[in-house]
């Protein structure tokens, strides 16, 4: 082979080469889970509806055993497995969590308060469960808004016990929980759970977890 | 040749550099140190928010200002160097060898002893800084070598946890809060802990750091000197929302807190009898997921069949909904 085809040979591997390594670090750092917009139609003055729901198994996605939330797209109905969430500013906002997994005794007792809200466990007002009576499940938590709702886990030996997402809160076994925020101004505040519920992994730390878009993520608030 | 030539192309007996640079550099010294500890020293971080941040805020102090004469003694030779014995100089002679490149005995003898003074000078000052104020605001661990003169201290629990930190107040009835409040003109205790991974408290303008280790109870000291509010950061790295595990603190006078911390004892009263008894560290459980901190840890469901873990404490049979009480707060 000629010289300059042996070069043109090195070269094009070159060139396939970089436009591999490339177009895995775009696609890399290009990822991220979905949104779910509550902007869209908005009317200024009006409240909006955030919808979520826990499973112990999300039942979606590449890690489908993984416990997480999951929240409906009010544009499709659909459940959406994302822990992103884009809200209007300086709007009420009710939340409404449908809590499908189950739960277990606190490792800190202190996250079965409910802070920064008023909030309702099936209708009736709560603030405190005592989880070393009543499982807790996760927490539904915004620390830079001081905001902190235990979420009651659900019996597993329950006919109706949803065993992967999305879960249907027509007919599966669930508590319903609800609180309203007024949000604040434009900007990222993250939410997690508090309660180590990585199942498999050493303390409950792992996994979901240490993972956005399973047990913590952003509520964006949009000017 | 009888005759040595020194740079500059003059004989070396008649060269006197230092004649020069050594008035150049004791003003600059002078001023700079002056400038620095009367105009910049005030504001050095952390501030003076309490003991230990002030004296983090001196040795800052101090230490710039014995490098600025070191540093500025090095420039300054450089700077005459650049200028008086470049090559292009008119006159500049050609590098000399033999005896004139050869060590000068008093120099060195007076480099070695002035470094060793100021190297030793600053491990003295720094041991006597540290120990002190009692360990100058680190942790030291579950048995401080150095403790406080003061007979009142407040103790106070910080527990870290992916991610954030809570305080528990023993002498309150062993309340927890994730508001870190604390009194004016009081040495306080810092007990720190983690409820699972490695943290580090860093209350930045009072001057604490202490890291929070499972199973460890790590004391630092502090007695604080001004109100204000005060920031409180992880500094170890602790997992992904390792960012967002920041607060912040108070420093209220003594009735404020005296005032907060009732008031607080008797608002959180419902959840502290849920607590586990006040206890320096706790003991993690093999797998978080099924609790295990605080005793007694029961599920009244199906830990078992749904995390794989066996209870280790009776079950509760009480009815799960007669349990969810209401509190105000």
């Amino acid at each position: 082979m000629s010289r300059s085809g042996r070069i043109a040979i090195v070269l094009g591997m070159l060139a396939v080469v970089v436009f591999l390594v490339v177009f895995t670090a775009m696609s890399f750092v290009g990822s991220e889970p979905p949104t779910v917009n509550l902007t869209a139609g908005h009317v200024p003055g009006r409240p909006v509806h955030l919808v979520l729901q826990t499973d112990g198994a999300v039942g979606v996605g590449p890690h489908p055993t993984w416990v997480g939330y999951q929240a409906k797209d009010p544009a499709t109905g659909a459940w959406v497995q994302t822990g992103l969430w884009q809200v209007p500013a300086h709007t009420k906002l009710d939340v409404t969590i449908y809590q499908f997994d189950s739960g277990s005794a606190l490792r800190n007792q202190n996250w079965g308060r409910v802070t920064g809200v008023s909030a309702t466990l099936n209708t009736a007002p709560f603030g405190l469960i005592d989880s070393n009576k009543v499982p807790v499940g996760h927490t539904f938590s915004i620390p830079a808004l001081g905001i902190s709702v235990p979420l009651k886990g659900v019996n597993t030996s329950l006919k109706n016990f949803c065993t992967a997402g999305p879960c249907n809160p027509a007919t599966q076994a669930h508590n319903t929980i609800t609180f309203s925020i007024t949000t604040p101004g434009p900007g990222s505040y993250h939410w997690q759970c508090f309660i180590p519920c990585g199942l498999g992994f050493l303390y409950g730390n792992g996994g979901p977890m240490q993972t956005e878009g399973f047990m913590g993520g952003f509520l964006e608030v949009m000017a | 040749m009888s005759e040595q030539t020194g740079p500059g192309g003059t004989p070396a007996t008649q060269e006197r550099p230092f004649r020069l640079m050594i008035p150049l550099w004791v003003v600059l010294s002078a001023a700079g140190d002056l400038i620095f500890w009367f105009v910049a020293g005030p504001h050095v971080p952390p501030g003076g928010m309490s003991n230990v941040a002030r004296g983090a805020q001196f040795d800052f102090n101090v230490l710039f200002v014995v490098a600025l004469p070191v540093v500025l003694a090095v420039w300054v030779y450089m700077g005459y160097a650049i200028v008086m014995w470049r090559a292009s100089r008119p006159g500049a002679p050609e590098p000399v060898g033999g005896p004139a490149a050869r060590g000068n005995f008093k120099v060195q003898v007076a480099w070695i002893a002035t470094t060793t003074v100021v190297v030793l000078g600053m491990f003295v000052f720094g041991t006597v800084e540290l120990i002190v104020p009692a360990g100058a605001g680190g942790g030291e661990g579950p048995n401080p070598i150095w403790t406080p003169a003061s007979k009142n201290i407040l103790p106070i629990q910080v527990i870290a946890q992916q991610w954030k930190f809570t305080y528990r107040y023993p002498t309150f009835g062993g309340m927890e809060t994730d508001r870190l409040v604390v009194p004016d003109h009081t040495t306080i205790a810092f007990h720190v802990t983690s409820l699972d991974v490695i943290h580090s408290f860093w209350a930045y303008q009072i001057g604490v750091k202490a890291d929070a280790n499972p199973g460890i109870d790590n004391v630092a000291f502090a007695t604080t000197r001004q109100l204000g509010t005060f920031t409180v950061r992880c500094s170890e790295l602790c997992g992904i929302w390792h960012g967002a595990m920041y607060t912040y603190g108070k420093v209220v006078s003594k009735s404020q807190f005296e005032k907060w911390a009732i008031s607080t004892e008797r608002q959180l009263a419902p959840n502290t009898k849920d607590l586990p008894p006040f206890a320096y560290t706790y003991t993690p459980s093999a797998n978080g997921a099924t609790g295990g901190y605080y005793t007694p840890h029961v599920d009244p469901y199906s830990k078992v069949e749904h995390y794989g873990a066996t209870p280790q404490h009776p079950k509760v049979t009480q009815p799960a909904a007669a349990t969810v009480t209401t509190a105000t707060g």
